[in-house]
């Protein structure tokens, strides 16, 4: 009872290669959960399954007591996202996104309207509302972005490293919007980040995740106090050792892309 | 509803907003018309055909209607490369309505474009013979346009990247325009060719424009219609599954 997530014993190749290994954890409603991991180390992947994009090579995964395999439609209808990429269109203006998101969201006309206003407000967006989205700067189009994934009120809000490439005061903005979102909606929140300092402010708590298997889950306190480490940075580099994962990322793309044709090819 | 209407004006919109590429894509119809219609002209009345520019310029219009409907399919593809995609397919609307709402909107710019190069068409000396066959005209162009927008989203759905495109444009499009007797009569071909002409849907759709604008046709409207609809269907259908199993 009370898990608006449940995973357990996940697991997610792409052909040979293993993406999210037999992980299995539970998030309970309204609370701010952090996946940290390197580059590559299957945050995005184990997202992308929660939320339909992917579908599981095997095990359990509940969302909000659902399947997100069976009941595609239902699951899609409790969440919000902010993806790690860039998921606009840009060849509409900033209030096109807005209202077809809305539109897609089922949010009616005059709330969209309030709501997009406010929301555009808020991420300093609304002097340029009918620019096309190709004219704004990266910033920009991801304060356009985040303020999207708040224009439906979900049950859970996945946030795949939202801040990456905002500036200080952006983040600050993104985090009291969320912080406040969870105290007022109990709005269940799941988030990704590199910022040790972002994960240790809002989550409630935190799993690290390394080449594919969790290797550590609790509270901040409880991982510094696990691997005798002063900060949570100190305690992410002694649990995820201080290798670079760059190439990995890439690797799996191409993995995946491969293996994808291949699949193309054989039906 | 909804969420296939907006989607639909996505569609519409960015068209009507990509005035450059509104000019370029006439170009090439512009081209064929121009150069054979009055290239070719004096030898197809020779030949005892009548007017080649009367006989071409429906065909030009289903070549138009073809290469927008399936590149707006197609266009899928861009959509995945810029992220946009992802949206649509974690908004919590069956993915049916999603793949319509495109394809619609696909099919929508693709007789838009169709409209355009008949008015060029008529500008250039092509006479329909009677005005009542314009409406008519319009039914087969939305035909044609719902049939490739929809093989251009199954086409889209199955593709990961752009490489595969020159394939698909080589090997697929062009022979369908190439086959569709948009070009030549298709009485009294080569058996191998006259089979392969059957085949080709653009062949009837083509076939039903001509009816429709000059009255003369080679399988006739009804045939041509009922061909055509339950091609789209199938299309459709087949769009639509490959749609719902995207993965991102």
């Amino acid at each position: 009872m009370g898990a608006m997530i449940r995973v357990e014993n996940l697991v997610k190749k792409f052909g040979d290669f293993t993406a999210v290994d037999n992980i299995s954890f539970e998030v309970p409603k309204g609370e701010i959960f952090a996946f940290l991991g390197p580059n590559g180390a299957g945050k995005t992947t184990t997202i992308k399954i929660l939320t339909t994009l992917l579908r599981a090579t095997s095990g359990t995964v509940e969302v909000d007591g659902l399947n997100p395999k069976t009941h595609e439609n239902e699951v899609r209808q409790s969440f919000g996202i902010v993806f790690q990429d860039p998921s606009l269109d840009q060849d509409l203006t900033a209030s096109e996104n807005m209202d077809l998101h809305g539109v897609l969201y089922h949010v009616p006309g005059k709330v969209r309207r309030e709501r997009a206003e406010t929301l555009l407000k808020l991420f300093e967006l609304w002097e340029r509302k009918d620019a096309l989205v190709k004219t704004f700067s990266g910033g920009m189009r991801r304060r356009l972005e985040i303020a999207r994934g708040f224009l439906h009120t979900p049950k859970i809000l996945f946030l795949d490293e939202p801040t990456l490439g905002l500036d200080p005061q952006s983040r600050n903005q993104l985090w009291t919007h969320v912080k406040r979102q969870n105290e007022a909606d109990h709005v269940t929140v799941f988030l990704t980040t590199h910022y040790m300092d972002e994960a240790e402010r809002v989550a409630d708590r935190i799993a690290v995740i390394d080449h594919g298997k969790i290797v550590a889950i609790g509270t901040a306190d409880e991982l510094k106090q696990k691997t005798n480490a002063q900060s949570l940075e100190d305690a992410f580099l002694a649990l995820t050792g201080s290798t670079i994962r760059d190439e990995s990322a890439s690797s799996t793309d191409q993995l995946r892309q491969v293996a994808q044709m291949f699949r193309g090819g054989r039906r | 509803m909804n969420a296939i209407y907006i989607l639909w004006l996505r569609e519409v919109k960015k068209y009507s907003r990509s005035r450059v590429q509104i000019i370029a894509s006439l170009g090439q119809p512009l081209l064929y018309l121009l150069v054979l219609g009055f290239g070719l002209g004096p030898v197809f009345q020779r030949a005892g055909g009548g007017s080649y520019l009367q006989f071409m310029a429906p065909g030009i219009v289903g070549m138009a209607v073809l290469f927008t409907s399936v590149f707006s399919g197609i266009a899928l593809l861009w959509d995945r490369q810029f992220g946009f995609l992802k949206e649509t397919l974690v908004a919590p609307v069956p993915r049916i309505n999603v793949m319509i709402g495109r394809t619609l909107g696909g099919a929508t710019v693709a007789m838009l474009q169709g409209t355009l190069i008949m008015v060029v068409c008529l500008i250039a000396g092509f006479r329909p013979v009677s005005l009542i066959g314009i409406p008519l005209g319009f039914v087969f162009m939305a035909m044609i346009a719902i049939v490739f927008a929809a093989l251009g989203t199954s086409i889209g759905s199955s593709l990961q990247d752009m490489q595969g495109f020159q394939l698909i444009m080589n090997f697929l499009v062009l022979p369908i325009f190439f086959l569709s007797g948009a070009l030549f009569p298709l009485n009294n071909l080569p058996k191998a060719l006259s089979f392969v002409t059957k085949l080709d849907p653009l062949s009837y759709g083509v076939d039903g424009l001509r009816a429709a604008l000059t009255g003369s046709a080679h399988f006739g409207a009804l045939l041509d219609a009922v061909v055509l609809a339950g091609v789209a269907v199938a299309l459709l259908c087949l769009g639509a599954w490959r749609f719902s199993k995207i993965e991102i």
